[in-house]
């Protein structure tokens, strides 16, 4: 979940109201958000550096609200969106209309988009928004939320990336190009020489927090960039933008372009950025719309900022809560939520018309609907009931099955352990003495550490590791897992199953082998079915983690399911550091269900 | 026989004052007499007063002067009268005793050194130091300055010396009967029962630790959930199948593909094993639609749907893959019948492990899905479950999820850490799963779930998770946990 760290006095200011703490955590609550933390400027500038208390003299001590606020609510992801949501939701406003300035066609601004972006990054969409009124904490605002949007929505700048500018710096019409890198020469932000695309690249591989971006384009043949008339570069998506055109606190007029690899989400990362920052255009609320030309002749104008209309029966709404309200008590609470909406008769039955401002990308669905009217009534003055349907509980045969194996082992006195379904390679394959297993086994694709590399193939590792990390336990140590272990298997859908096993470690100043072995001969017997004959033996098996001799399979019906033996100190002493002897069983429960 | 002494002397003589003598005259070693009287004190038997007192006795060094001689005395002697080469003086006394007695005798002012030669000062010597510590051997005091003078030299050491006055006790008997310690088979068949004393139990004393086999805590935990999911009539899925398609864990589910989730940073993708083969091609178009386009009501994502994204397999996040599969096998059934499944089993998380985190934990599931369901159901079927749990005190706060709507966040009041804590995430799946999945419009799925780590961290106060759960598991914790009373 995101969290937006926002000045609480600004805050308050914009709320109308100031809160206390244990207050605005209740309005937090019931609208969905949370207050993650209260800190300082101050706090967060000394734990970055790892200070200690007041040897810090950056920052002020403004007191700064950390807020979570839901993943798919971007219109959340500043001040102004938060503000604006809450003071709806308390009824101490309306849900603004969006317009889009009525200009003619001619005096729009326009966006060439060249063929060639089509190989890179196909999307472009614009606006302009005249007259801002920038101070420094609009301005620091406007920045983190292109930063918060880029994190979230724009998948770290792979789907969409957003450029703003000082439109007064800049002449259009617009181009939006594909280029070779070499063919690209500019002054980025923040530097005050000017680099070639390719070298620029280069020189970003040092900078920590651009440099994660530079994959996106790195191996095309053309990146995309943005000139206007006189071939100042604006941008260079997704990297970095130009010198020229940077916004200041003196910027009146801002011209705002999003680059993309998916069109709708370009179209929500540009609304969100006009609909919270249209707030402080001369007219509230009014966008400039741009016009975006394609090479095949099509053209775009936007922003879309226009409402979507959802007809939908109350008893749609009010059904799935289990409320039974009608259209004048919802009509109130969807408003509140920003859903501007009406009673309408349509289709012969009495409807609400809802209105969904473009803020609101998040409703897809009438259902999403249905949350904020429950959300509006309160999540907990909703009446309790209980479903209906009449069901029986029951379990699954080999899970009961497995809590009865591991009943009767606890009953012989051994302790239960649960590990870890997850290991390195080296300790399920070569500290098991083993080498060729790799190829039954799943091994992780993208392991975080060697701790997490493949998925068990047997129980001993496990319960090895277990053992070794409890070394100096009194003797004997008797241990015991039942859990999955997981291998290739072709004749699954997804090429792998998992399979049931039984594992006994037992370890002493002597190898233990009659204990595991009476107690395999125990397992077998309480398994026999009534009425039903089965043959198990034991036949001697050639087990690279078993010492000698000393092991043996289990056979049952003529089929192997388990093996047992004392555990070779190759695998005992010198895999998990082990001194003393120890036996292992290990069982397929699956086969004996 | 100690015994017998201790009581004879007394039923004579009002005390024993020093049991050391006592113990010398009778001729029994003190640790024997010690053991007697301390068996006769519990008994009330005798009296006895513990008495200290500090002594000197020789060390090793000071025994070997007072049966040779110190080395001084040893050095003097072995001058004859006319003198002798330092020379031959060490080889005959060896370098050690020559080292001590030429020094202390020189400073005794016993012998005087003429260039090589030894000469006497004195015609003859007393050895102070052997009859000195002679003395401190038998027991006799030596004054302070001599008592210094043989401790600096390493000759003596203080010794606390320990032992006891006895006097008769309040259950003084000149002969005590043998108690015996336990009851025999022999005591019962003869009757000797009826006449014998029995030592009394010490009712303090803890027992010797029994051999005992141990279930592990968090699968008691897991056992008393589970009897909750069946008392309120939930059936378990099967949940044996870690590796899972993304198609089953997150695109059925109607999470789309740039879903953070779906990053390598979370989740664990697969080389062997890296690609499902078989997904339902029917299903599978209609899954790609409402993604791309919607319907059902819905406007979907507007996004270019990839089966190359669907067909990587993973290790499962969460179970609700599981329940996945369990209400399409559902949405098949010629006739829909309601269900109520629950789970609790492993999901893997590529996360950093820390004191809380660890990269598989249990997950608990609890799915009913019925014709009308609603969030008042949710509600209630919430309340029913938690308050089994030991939580009646819940609310509901509205959050995010991609697959369900509402969705609600559910916190508990924890009376020992005085605040709400989460303890679980619940939700109506969204119409955009089911309906391509072929149930009736009118069926709604409601559904929570939450870990079973986090409650059995709480209920048995457990700081940090790996204590509890993988290979550096405290087997005293296993063995030394409380029964789990969940659910009684």
């Amino acid at each position: 979940m995101p969290t937006v760290s926002v000045g609480r006095d600004r805050l308050f200011k914009a709320l109308g109201r100031t809160y206390t703490q244990e207050e605005f955590e209740v309005l937090c609550f019931e609208f969905g958000i949370e207050l993650d933390d209260v800190t300082t400027e101050k706090a967060i500038i000394r734990k970055e550096k790892h200070l200690k208390d007041e040897t810090c003299d950056e920052g002020d001590e403004e007191v700064i609200y950390k807020i979570e606020v839901a993943a798919n609510r971007y219109d959340l992801l500043c001040l102004e969106g938060i503000a604006r949501a809450l003071r709806i939701f308390t009824g101490k406003e309306t849900t603004p209309i969006f317009a889009v300035s009525n200009i003619s066609a001619k005096s729009m601004h326009k966006m060439h988009v060249k063929p060639e972006t089509a190989q890179i990054r196909p999307f472009v969409v614009c606006a302009v928004l005249r007259g801002v009124t920038f101070d420094e904490a609009i301005y620091n605002s406007f920045i983190d939320l292109q930063d918060k949007l880029h994190q979230n929505i724009c998948r770290k700048r792979t789907l969409v990336a957003i450029g703003t500018h000082d439109l007064d710096t800049l002449e259009g019409p617009f181009s939006y190009e594909a280029l070779p890198p070499t063919e690209i020469t500019f002054v980025p932000l923040k530097q005050d020489k000017s680099f070639r695309a390719d070298e620029l690249m280069e020189f970003y591989k040092g900078d920590l927090k651009l440099k994660k971006f530079l994959h996106i384009i790195e191996n095309s043949p053309v990146y995309p960039v943005i000139y206007d008339n006189r071939r100042t570069v604006l941008s260079l998506p997704p990297i970095i933008n130009g010198a020229h055109s940077a916004i200041t606190l003196e910027t009146k007029n801002v011209f705002i372009e999003c680059t993309a690899t998916d069109l709708t989400k370009a179209n929500i990362v540009l609304n969100t950025m006009v609909a919270m920052f249209s707030e402080y255009c001369q007219k509230k609320f009014e966008v400039e719309p741009v016009e975006v030309l394609y090479p095949d002749g099509k053209t775009m104008v936007y922003p879309d900022l226009s409402v979507t209309k959802m007809e939908v029966p109350i008893k749609e709404i009010t059904g799935p809560i289990g409320i039974s309200l009608n259209e004048t008590q919802v009509v109130p609470l969807l408003n509140k939520m920003q859903l501007q909406s009406e009673k309408v008769f349509a289709d012969g039955e009495t409807k609400i018309l809802i209105s969904v401002p473009p803020t609101r990308s998040d409703i897809l669905h009438a259902r999403d609907v249905v949350e904020d009217v429950a959300i509006a009534y309160g999540y907990n003055n909703i009446p309790k009931t209980k479903p209906k349907c009449h069901t029986t509980g029951g379990r699954q045969p080999l899970n009961r099955f497995s809590d009865k194996i591991r009943a009767e082992v606890a009953r012989a006195g051994y302790m239960e352990v649960l590990t870890w379904i997850l290991g390195s390679k080296e300790e399920n394959f070569k500290k098991l003495n083993r080498s060729d297993d790799e190829k039954k086994a799943v091994i992780i694709g993208n392991p975080r550490t060697a701790e997490f590399e493949v998925v068990r193939t047997s129980l001993l590792p496990g319960l090895l590791k277990t053992l070794k990390h409890n070394k100096d336990h009194p003797r004997p140590i008797k241990i015991f897992e039942v859990g999955d272990v997981v291998t290739l298997d072709e004749t699954r859908d997804v090429g792998a199953a998992n399979n049931r096993r039984l594992g006994v470690l037992y370890c002493s100043g002597s190898s233990g082998f009659e204990e595991i072995l009476g107690l395999a001969e125990r397992i077998l017997k309480v398994v026999k079915k009534p009425h039903v004959e089965v043959e198990t033996k034991l036949e001697l098996s050639h087990e690279p983690e078993f010492f000698l001799d000393r092991q043996r399979s289990i056979m049952f019906s003529g089929r192997c399911i388990g093996k047992l033996g004392v555990i070779h100190p190759l695998v005992s002493w010198e895999g998990f550091d082990i001194s003393d002897p120890c036996s292992f069983l290990e069982i397929n429960i699956e086969a004996l269900l | 026989m100690a015994e017998e002494a201790v009581l004879g002397f007394l039923q004579t003589n009002d005390q024993i004052s020093d049991s050391h003598q006592f113990a010398a005259s009778v001729g029994v070693g003190h640790t024997e007499l010690e053991n007697v009287i301390k068996s006769l004190k519990g008994f009330e038997i005798v009296d006895a007063q513990e008495i200290t007192r500090e002594s000197w006795v020789l060390t090793e060094e000071g025994k070997k002067y007072m049966v040779n001689g110190s080395p001084e005395a040893l050095f003097f002697s072995a001058i004859p009268p006319e003198g002798i080469s330092r020379n031959i003086l060490k080889e005959k006394l060896g370098i050690e005793t020559f080292d001590i007695g030429s020094k202390a005798a020189a400073k005794n002012k016993w012998i005087a050194f003429e260039k090589d030669l030894v000469k006497r000062k004195v015609e003859s010597v007393e050895d102070e130091v052997k009859n000195l510590l002679t003395r401190i051997n038998n027991g006799e005091v030596v004054s302070d300055q001599v008592i210094n003078d043989l401790k600096r030299r390493k000759l003596i050491v203080k010794q606390t010396w320990k032992g006891y006055s006895l006097k008769r006790g309040p259950k003084y008997v000149s002969k005590r009967k043998k108690a015996a310690t336990d009851l025999t088979r022999e005591h019962i068949v003869s009757g000797d029962w009826k006449n014998l004393e029995f030592k009394e139990y010490n009712v303090n004393a803890e027992a010797p630790a029994i051999q005992v086999g141990y279930l592990h805590s968090l699968l008691e935990v897991h056992e008393e959930i589970q009897n909750i999911f069946l008392q309120m009539g939930f059936e378990e899925m099967p949940t044996n199948n870690f590796v899972e398609s993304s198609f089953w864990n997150f695109d059925a589910l109607f999470q789309p593909q740039q879903h953070p989730a779906r990053d390598s940073h979370d989740t664990f993708f697969l080389e062997t094993a890296d690609r499902t083969k078989d997904l339902p091609e029917d299903y599978l178009e209609k899954v790609k639609r409402v993604h791309e386009f919607g319907g059902y009501g819905s406007k979907g994502y507007g996004y270019d749907w990839k089966r190359d994204e669907a067909e990587k397999n993973l290790l499962r996040t969460h179970t609700t893959a599981v329940s996945t599969r369990m209400l399409f096998a559902l949405a098949q059934q010629e006739t829909f019948t309601p269900k109520r499944y629950y789970s609790i089993d492993r999901v893997f998380r590529n996360e950093a492990v820390d004191r809380t985190h660890l990269a598989e934990f249990h997950q608990i599931e609890g799915v009913i899905c019925d014709r009308g369901l609603t969030l008042g159901d949710l509600i209630g079927v919430l309340e029913d479950f938690f308050s089994r749990l030991g939580m009646s005190k819940l609310r509901f706060k509205p959050a995010y999820n991609p697959y369900t709507e509402p969705s609600m966040e559910i916190f508990s009041y924890h009376d020992g850490l005085q605040k709400w804590v989460e303890v679980g995430n619940s939700g109506m799946f969204r119409p955009e799963m089911l309906l391509p999945m072929g149930l009736p419009e009118d069926v709604n799925v409601i559904a929570w779930g939450l870990s079973l780590e986090r409650p059995t961290m709480i209920l048995y106060g457990i700081s940090n998770i790996r204590d509890l759960f993988g290979p550096k598991v405290d087997f005293n914790l296993i063995k030394n946990n409380p029964i789990c009373r969940l659910g009684i």
